[in-house]
């Protein structure tokens, strides 16, 4: 097996074009079986395979050694392709699914199909359209940041890749049935909910997750109708100070003439041009030596045009905890100097701009008060001041100092968290919000010894919680992929007994059977287009369908 | 008559170094230049990519044309100047490849064109931490130009960051990096290892 797999990197990387992406697929599925078993042993194998092509076929032996180099590399390369053609027809191929096409499916695909020349990758998602948070995560006005979609639809376009979108799991098929189709199901689908606070009044009319406004603003076809009240108020609170609070900070902060060539959903920018919100607070329970956003993002909130900025001097006091933390530190230490740069470069008495920021530390939410004037809508919030108490080394948490104090605004973001959601017959540890996993592997529950669940995976956020950019989940997937691949070669997936199994000819028939309107890659670049046309007229690079039935229209058409 | 030809050669290389140029400024260095952010949503990929792969053709055989003629000096018409260094690159496995890298190009677009594995997300536009390299002489590191706020950004995020770490598509060949080594960070093992996450987006 090994033996194969690295002969066709050999026979493929000399006779395919120099950058095409299957030479690369090739390149690393050979990586991978060095890494797996030695540079040497790799390479004996290697060896041995072409001198028993030579030892077989005695005729040609003679000629072989007599001929050049070039020669005989030519017509060993030929034994390769027949080898290979004859051992991937009379093999039994790998079935794999991947649940989820955010990054994390996307680059368990990748990885997967690099690694193993028998793999057949199927990813489904729920929506018609892949990319996941790629596309309805990442800001409207980070395009770079989506690019990676470029080398995602390569994946999805690979010979031994399929896309099926609109296909749920949980409702269009059970986990269970995906499991009897497969032998291996990697679930990446990511975290679709929200962490809650648990205090009084959550409840309350204009208070939002930030998962949902960014769904809505991102044109994501469950967040339409969220349809937040932006014309009623001119105070927002933003409680949590990590890259989602300062991406929904800025959607409500910059100028929207900004906003309109970005592809941010058209019902989004509409609101956002009526809006009377001036006045954004962002929300810390720790200080600034802690504070969850990265450089960049604070970088670019800070360099809004027209909006002043407030922070609180005395908040930037550190202490020796602090320092300490600042230190092993890198991003927290780059965040802090641009908050602090931020304090003294603004002049004091501002106020020349219509808009402004406050980034506001040491404060935790106790309850959301009600409105009077509108019974059943947030009026304010009332935290409670902290202070930092050393826990460990490095690692301060925020406790209560019994001093209140109240905000008073329109409307609430929480941006404290996603969570993941478990489906039937998934081990979850609820505490944690991810699947009790090892490497990757998921495992039957969270006690000792460990027991694993035989060809079941997880990636990304389920695998590991929702932080980290989209980078972390290509190191999230390599090692998910090493554990498939281990498994493989301790004969755990495949045995050689077993029946093979159905895969996505399986799934095909019993989402037929079912009803269930599969979407495939060719028909999300029906909506690809779509997008991009009405886009066009507009001056953006592309305008969502924003709803169930204009991305079926789409494809139906 | 092969004065004509190899004249027509000139002329196409040339004409393919412009193209290939002003693809590479464009696209490789979006991330500093607004209106060429927005460059990729513009085109369908395939077209870009098909664009892409005709001036990384041209390209090829344009290397080919001069490593066999005039590698490293002028043509007579002295309009002509291709100089290339040495760049090894040290994979994930410590395995080595030795490449030559045009004055002028990134290590980004130089790996790719080479058969490298070195991840590259955003192309290019200064907008992920995937095409990280560490240089691996402090003589070396020290000859590139301070790396700015927004690739700081960036390798904040960056796994197994080191003190001589670098953006790939930051480094730009020029002739005082000849002989340049560059790593290439074995990202799964730093994962698994200190378990470092970066904080969320």
């Amino acid at each position: 097996m090994l033996c194969c797999t690295s002969w066709e990197y050999i026979y493929s990387s000399s006779t395919t074009p120099h950058n095409s992406p299957q030479n690369a697929f090739v390149k690393g599925n050979y990586k991978k079986a060095k890494a797996l078993h030695g540079r040497h042993q790799s390479k004996s194998n290697l060896r041995s395979c072409e001198q028993s092509l030579i030892v077989h076929i005695p005729g040609e032996a003679l000629h072989l050694q007599r001929a050049n180099k070039m020669q005989k590399l030519a017509i060993f390369r030929a034994r390769l392709w027949l080898y290979r053609s004859f051992s991937s027809l009379s093999s039994n191929p790998l079935r794999v699914c991947v649940v989820g096409s955010g990054p994390a499916g996307f680059y368990t695909a990748e990885k997967m199909l690099k690694a193993h020349q028998q793999a057949q990758v199927d990813i489904i998602d729920r929506l018609p359209t892949p990319f996941g948070l790629v596309s309805s995560g990442v800001a409207p006005d980070h395009p770079e940041t989506k690019i990676v979609i470029n080398q995602f639809s390569r994946v999805a376009q690979h010979e031994r890749c399929s896309f099926l979108g609109n296909v749920t799991l949980g409702s269009s098929i059970s986990l269970s049935e995906l499991r009897e189709l497969y032998h291996v199901v990697v679930l990446a689908y990511g975290a679709e909910s929200d962490r809650s606070l648990g205090i009084p009044g959550e409840n309350l009319k204009g208070i939002h997750s930030a998962r949902e406004f960014v769904w809505w603003y991102n044109g994501h076809p469950d967040g339409q109708n969220l349809d937040p009240d932006l014309k009623n108020t001119d105070t927002a609170v933003i409680l949590g100070q990590g890259n989602v609070a300062l991406d929904v900070a800025r959607i409500l902060l910059r100028p929207t003439a900004e906003l309109a060539t970005t592809d941010i959903a058209s019902h989004a920018l509409a609101a956002l041009e009526e809006s009377s919100i001036r006045v954004v607070y962002l929300v810390g329970r720790r200080g600034p030596a802690q504070a969850a956003c990265t450089a960049k993002e604070l970088r670019e909130v800070l360099g809004i045009r027209n909006l002043d900025i407030s922070i609180q001097e005395s908040d930037l006091l550190l202490t020796p905890a602090d320092e300490e933390e600042l230190k092993s530190n890198r991003i927290h230490r780059r965040v802090y100097e641009l908050l602090s740069k931020a304090v003294t470069s603004n002049p004091k008495d501002a106020g020349l701009n219509k808009r402004k920021l406050h980034f506001v530390f040491f404060r935790k939410p106790v309850s959301f008060l009600d409105s009077k004037d509108r019974p059943g809508h947030v009026s304010g919030v009332h935290f409670e001041k902290t202070v930092l108490e050393v826990v460990g080394p490095g690692k301060q948490i925020a406790i209560g100092a019994g001093e209140f104090e109240d905000i008073k605004c329109g409307m609430v973001l929480k941006s404290i968290g996603y969570k993941s959601v478990p489906v039937d017959g998934l081990p979850f540890d609820h505490q944690k919000g991810i699947v009790p996993n090892d490497r990757g592997r998921v495992l039957c529950d969270t006690s000792e010894p460990s027991v694993v669940e035989k060809g079941l995976y997880v990636c990304g956020w389920l695998k590991r919680g929702p932080s980290g950019i989209i980078a972390t989940n290509l190191h999230c997937a390599e090692e998910t992929v090493s554990s498939i691949l281990e498994d493989l070669d301790q004969g755990e997936l495949i045995s050689s007994s077993a029946l093979p199994k159905p895969g996505k000819d399986g799934l095909l028939q019993l989402l037929h059977d079912r009803n269930v309107r599969i979407v495939s890659f060719s028909d999300w670049e029906k909506i690809d287009s779509e997008e991009k046309r009405l886009g066009s007229s507009k001056n953006k690079p592309r305008e969502k369908l924003a709803t169930w039935e204009k991305l079926h229209k789409a494809i139906s058409e | 008559m092969n004065m004509l030809n190899s004249r027509l050669a000139r002329v196409g290389a040339s004409i393919a170094k412009h193209l290939y140029t002003r693809n590479y400024t464009s696209v490789y260095r979006g991330g500093y230049i607004p209106r060429a952010k927005y460059h990729h949503f513009l085109q369908p990929s395939f077209q870009r990519h098909s664009s892409t792969e005709l001036y990384k053709g041209a390209m090829i055989e344009k290397r080919n044309f001069l490593s066999t003629t005039t590698t490293n000096n002028s043509t007579e018409d002295g309009s002509e100047k291709e100089e290339t260094i040495s760049v090894t690159f040290v994979d994930k496995d410590g395995e080595e490849k030795h490449i030559k890298v045009p004055v002028g190009m990134s290590m980004l677009e130089a790996a790719h064109e080479n058969d490298i594995e070195l991840e590259g997300a955003c192309e290019g536009s200064l907008a992920c931490s995937t095409c990280h390299v560490i240089v691996m002489d402090v003589e070396h590191y020290n000859k590139l130009e301070d790396p700015t706020d927004e690739e700081n950004d960036m390798l904040d995020l960056a796994f197994g960051l080191s003190e001589t770490s670098r953006l790939g598509c930051q480094v730009i060949a020029k002739p005082e990096l000849d002989g340049i080594r560059l790593a290439i960070p074995a990202a799964t093992r730093n994962f698994a290892v200190d378990g470092y996450v970066p904080k969320p987006h």
